[in-house]
């Protein structure tokens, strides 16, 4: 598998979308480093979660300062990601990956066209939501957070973690198990559900200023 | 003789020689999101190995542009210019990414929102 480039064996896992898929609708769930977001991810996909790398060069110098990350020239970042189809003729894919990615390509290539992102937090990091929630902000990308369970992590009241997060009223806050498809399942419910009545909300405003 | 691999690179060469050091494609209209098809009516004998997996990749079926670099194990932007030139050659064909254009966010997330209580 290794030098598998040109491989006969390269395609064998491929699982092809149905003939009559036509739309491919896109949700990131972020979050920062451990907080399960492949975990997440391969709970809800069809397929075996793929992932591809980047190897970065120019903007790595910068990103490897954030990081903390010495003595290495170049950053490869990844994203891990998989796929749902929700009827004959739409699939959703669910894109993974970590906020110190802002400066990549790879980054830019995933906001564009997600329909919003879910955002998972980990109570005994809260702070570090903080670089990713900013990111989704700085681009304009709506988003729910959902506190992912880990065993022993305490158990916080939800105006507390709100406050700790600094969440705006309107943002859903929910608490998921991402190793379980249903629990999973509903956090993107919940995501989708708050789109929707914001783009409800946009397109009735925007009405009342023609 | 090849010499062994990098523990990182699955290739067996770098990436950018498999581009002609292309780092950008012919056209610019890859979503990672973009449905990829291929036609089978066309010789893939003359094309270099990548392009050739590539096309024996995608004659099996659709995929997105994010799948098809994740199976072929090639960085994105890689397979997008892999990706263009197969286009611009007939090879393949996209089916445009859902775009905003085509159809109204407000049915697209009522269809997910349908497609996943579903699942429930």
């Amino acid at each position: 598998m290794d030098s598998a480039l040109a491989s006969d064996t390269a395609h064998e896992g491929a699982v092809y979308l149905r003939q009559s898929v036509r739309t491919a609708a896109k949700l990131l769930v972020v979050g920062h480093f451990a907080v399960g977001k492949t975990t997440f991810v391969g709970s809800l996909s069809e397929i075996r979660p793929l992932r591809t790398e980047e190897t970065m060069t120019q903007a790595g110098a910068l990103v490897d300062d954030l990081a903390g990350i010495r003595g290495k020239t170049t950053t490869t970042v990844a994203m891990d990601f998989g796929r749902l189809t929700l009827s004959d003729s739409l699939v959703l894919y669910l894109f993974g990956a970590p906020g110190q990615q802002r400066f990549t390509r790879l980054w830019q290539d995933m906001t564009r066209g997600a329909l919003g992102a879910l955002v998972l937090a980990d109570t005994r990091r809260l702070e570090q939501s903080f670089d990713v929630m900013g990111l989704l902000e700085e681009h304009g990308l709506p988003y729910a957070v959902a506190v992912n369970h880990f065993d022993g992590a305490p158990a916080h009241p939800e105006e507390e973690i709100r406050e700790a997060l600094d969440l705006l009223p309107e943002t859903p806050l929910i608490t998921c198990d991402a190793r379980d498809r249903i629990s999973s399942t509903r956090a993107l419910i919940t995501l989708v559900e708050y789109l929707q009545t914001r783009q409800t909300r946009l397109s009735s405003t925007a009405q009342e200023h023609v | 003789m090849t010499p062994p691999a990098p523990r990182r690179d699955k290739g067996l060469v770098r990436p950018y020689v498999v581009t002609d050091g292309r780092a950008h494609p012919t056209r610019n209209t890859f979503d990672l999101v973009t449905l990829v098809m291929a036609h089978g009516d066309l010789p893939i004998g003359g094309l270099s190995p990548e392009k050739r997996a590539l096309m024996e990749l995608c004659l099996g079926g659709a995929l997105s542009v994010a799948e098809i670099a994740g199976h072929l194990m090639l960085p994105v932007s890689v397979t997008k210019v892999l990706l263009g030139d197969l286009v611009d050659s007939g090879h393949l064909s996209t089916r445009a990414p859902i775009p905003s254009a085509q159809l109204p966010e407000a049915q697209i997330l009522q269809e997910v929102l349908d497609g996943l209580r579903a699942r429930l």
